[in-house]
């Protein structure tokens, strides 16, 4: 008899294999035929245009909120015009990839999960590979491609509108001159700054799309299978963007400056 | 011949090779899941032209035999041949060739949701051929007008019946033109009108589209029916009439219980059997 310890981590090793081995699957057939084009755009309006208003409404609340909060701390030293420099830099640097793929996380690793699990308790899934389609090439590719490359995008908007954000806040509530305050937010930035900001979207989106395929192909027991899946997909996910920030960051500070 | 050779002999097998030899052949499937055996020692063949119907309480193994045949599930030990191709070790895209001669209805339809029944119907014409679209069109209003469900064509599932998401899944199934046809309990949840339409349309396939079959139920009714009729074409027009007696013996019932077959025979046999389960199983 397994104790309960036994069977847990068995079954961890067990899952985390089936992820690995998936993401391999996908990255094999990402490079080879067939391509379902029609999908991959249909998943990058999905992902990309789909969470457009979302990433628009957190980049911004959260460069506003970043200048009306170190404004106050910035004020005790008497620099209050350096407020540019640190919302770029932190929009730029951190919270712009990381809040993003957390936006993502809860809006398209929830509902790719609760699809492919809802396809997976109706047999769909069986039904494509009956029909002589792989399920990998269907759905997780163009799934993951689409996060891969939108994650990026949408993480430079939002950057783009968290740093107006706190140029809104600076100018009209705290009194920076305008050209104060975009000077400091390009003075604040090291050339390697954007490069690691830019670099993170690209791992964090690959990683909320393949654990919420994973996820979802793996639902079992009906539809309360699916809601499970869902919140299994989102709490993963949001640990993994947390945790594959932090070790590429050290990784990137390693390598880049 | 050389796996042939790797694979201990046995009469069952031997029928694969001669001529005549069955669409399907199964012999000595085991397959278990973690401790639970699924399948223990499963042996049959199925014709060309024939239907097999595959009985038993649920939890039997009766769904399972359709996944190995289809190589959604690997067997444990034992050996599966399908149109010619032994399959239970091929890996998925050697076995992709094999599925395309083979259609399967599932339970409950699993059409695509998000296609529409055109799309669903003509998936595989549309997705894996370079069959021109007008051409895909055709085929799909074809199968979609035998199963009777032509005006349909430009629908969403979810705006169709029970009974009408089933026969679209026949259509599907058969768009290609496959060999063998495998259906997973078709009527089950079905009221009694429906099923028989969507019995109707298997024993349509069987006898007129000459397409080898196995059905897996547990509603008695619908496998005697199945068993004991025919189609026939008069005029362009297609009706169902009652079997001669050698049709009937063409459609076989396997009975399942806890993954073993414990009954093979003709529905005269079942229905004569004085085996204390298949009684009770009948009654």
């Amino acid at each position: 008899m397994l104790t309960l310890l036994e069977r847990w981590t068995k079954a961890s090793l067990a899952d985390l294999q089936g992820y690995v081995l998936l993401v391999g699957r996908t990255m094999r057939a990402a490079v080879s035929r067939p391509f379902y084009v029609h999908d991959l755009v249909e998943q990058l309006e999905q992902i990309g245009v789909g969470s457009l208003t979302v990433v628009l409404l957190t980049g911004f609340f959260t460069g506003a909120v970043l200048a009306l909060q170190s404004g106050i701390t910035l004020d005790q030293f008497g620099a209050r015009s350096l407020v540019g420099r640190l919302v770029g830099a932190s929009m730029i640097l951190e919270l712009g990839p990381v809040l993003t793929a957390l936006m993502i996380t809860g809006r398209v690793g929830s509902s790719i999960a609760a699809e492919l699990g809802s396809m997976e308790v109706t047999e769909q899934i069986s039904a494509l590979r009956a029909l002589g389609a792989d399920p990998v090439r269907k759905l997780v590719v163009p799934r993951v491609l689409a996060g891969f490359f939108m994650v990026p995008v949408l993480t430079v908007i939002a950057d783009f509108v968290g740093i107006a954000g706190g140029w809104v806040i600076a100018t009209f509530q705290m009194g920076v001159a305008s050209g104060v305050y975009w000077s400091s937010v390009t003075e604040g930035l090291f050339w390697q700054d954007p490069w690691v900001g830019l670099t993170k979207p690209f791992f964090l989106g690959f990683v909320i799309v393949t654990i919420a395929c994973h996820v979802g192909l793996g639902v079992t027991g009906g539809t309360q299978g699916v809601g499970r899946a869902t919140t299994k997909a989102v709490v993963r996910a949001s640990i993994a963007v947390l945790a594959v920030d932090f070790f590429l960051t050290k990784l990137l500070v390693f390598l880049v400056y | 011949m050389e796996q042939r050779a790797a694979t201990e002999s046995t009469v069952t097998l031997e029928e694969a090779f001669g001529p005549g030899a069955p669409v399907v052949l199964f012999d000595r499937v085991r397959l278990s899941f973690d401790e639970t055996v699924v399948l223990s020692d499963v042996s049959f063949t199925l014709l060309k032209g024939h239907t097999k119907l595959l009985l038993g309480a649920s939890g039997s193994g009766k769904s399972t035999i359709l996944k190995v045949l289809l190589g959604l599930l690997k067997p444990d030990s034992g050996v599966v041949w399908v149109n010619g191709h032994r399959i239970e070790d091929l890996p998925e895209e050697q076995i992709m060739p094999v599925r395309n001669d083979i259609g399967m209805v599932f339970q409950e339809g699993a059409l695509f949701d998000s296609l529409t029944v055109a799309e669903n119907v003509g998936f595989k014409l549309y997705e894996q051929t370079r069959m021109p679209l007008d051409e895909v069109r055709a085929r799909v209003e074809e199968v979609l007008g035998f199963v009777g469900l032509a005006e349909y064509i430009d629908r969403m599932p979810s705006e169709l019946s029970g009974g009408q998401r089933r026969r679209v899944a026949i259509a599907r199934a058969m768009t290609t033109k496959p060999r063998l046809l495998l259906y997973d309990e078709p009527t089950t949840g079905l009221d009694p009108i429906t099923a028989a339409t969507v019995d109707d349309e298997i024993i349509k396939l069987r006898d007129l589209e000459e397409v080898s079959s196995i059905m897996v139920t547990h509603q008695l009714r619908d496998a005697f029916y199945i068993a004991t009729h025919s189609a026939r074409r008069e005029n362009g027009r297609i009706t169902i009439v009652p079997a001669d007696e050698a049709k009937v013996r063409e459609a076989e019932f396997i009975m399942l219980k806890d993954g073993r077959i414990v009954f093979e025979g003709d529905a005269e046999a079942l229905r004569t059997s004085k085996d204390e389960y298949l009684r009770k199983f009948l009654s």
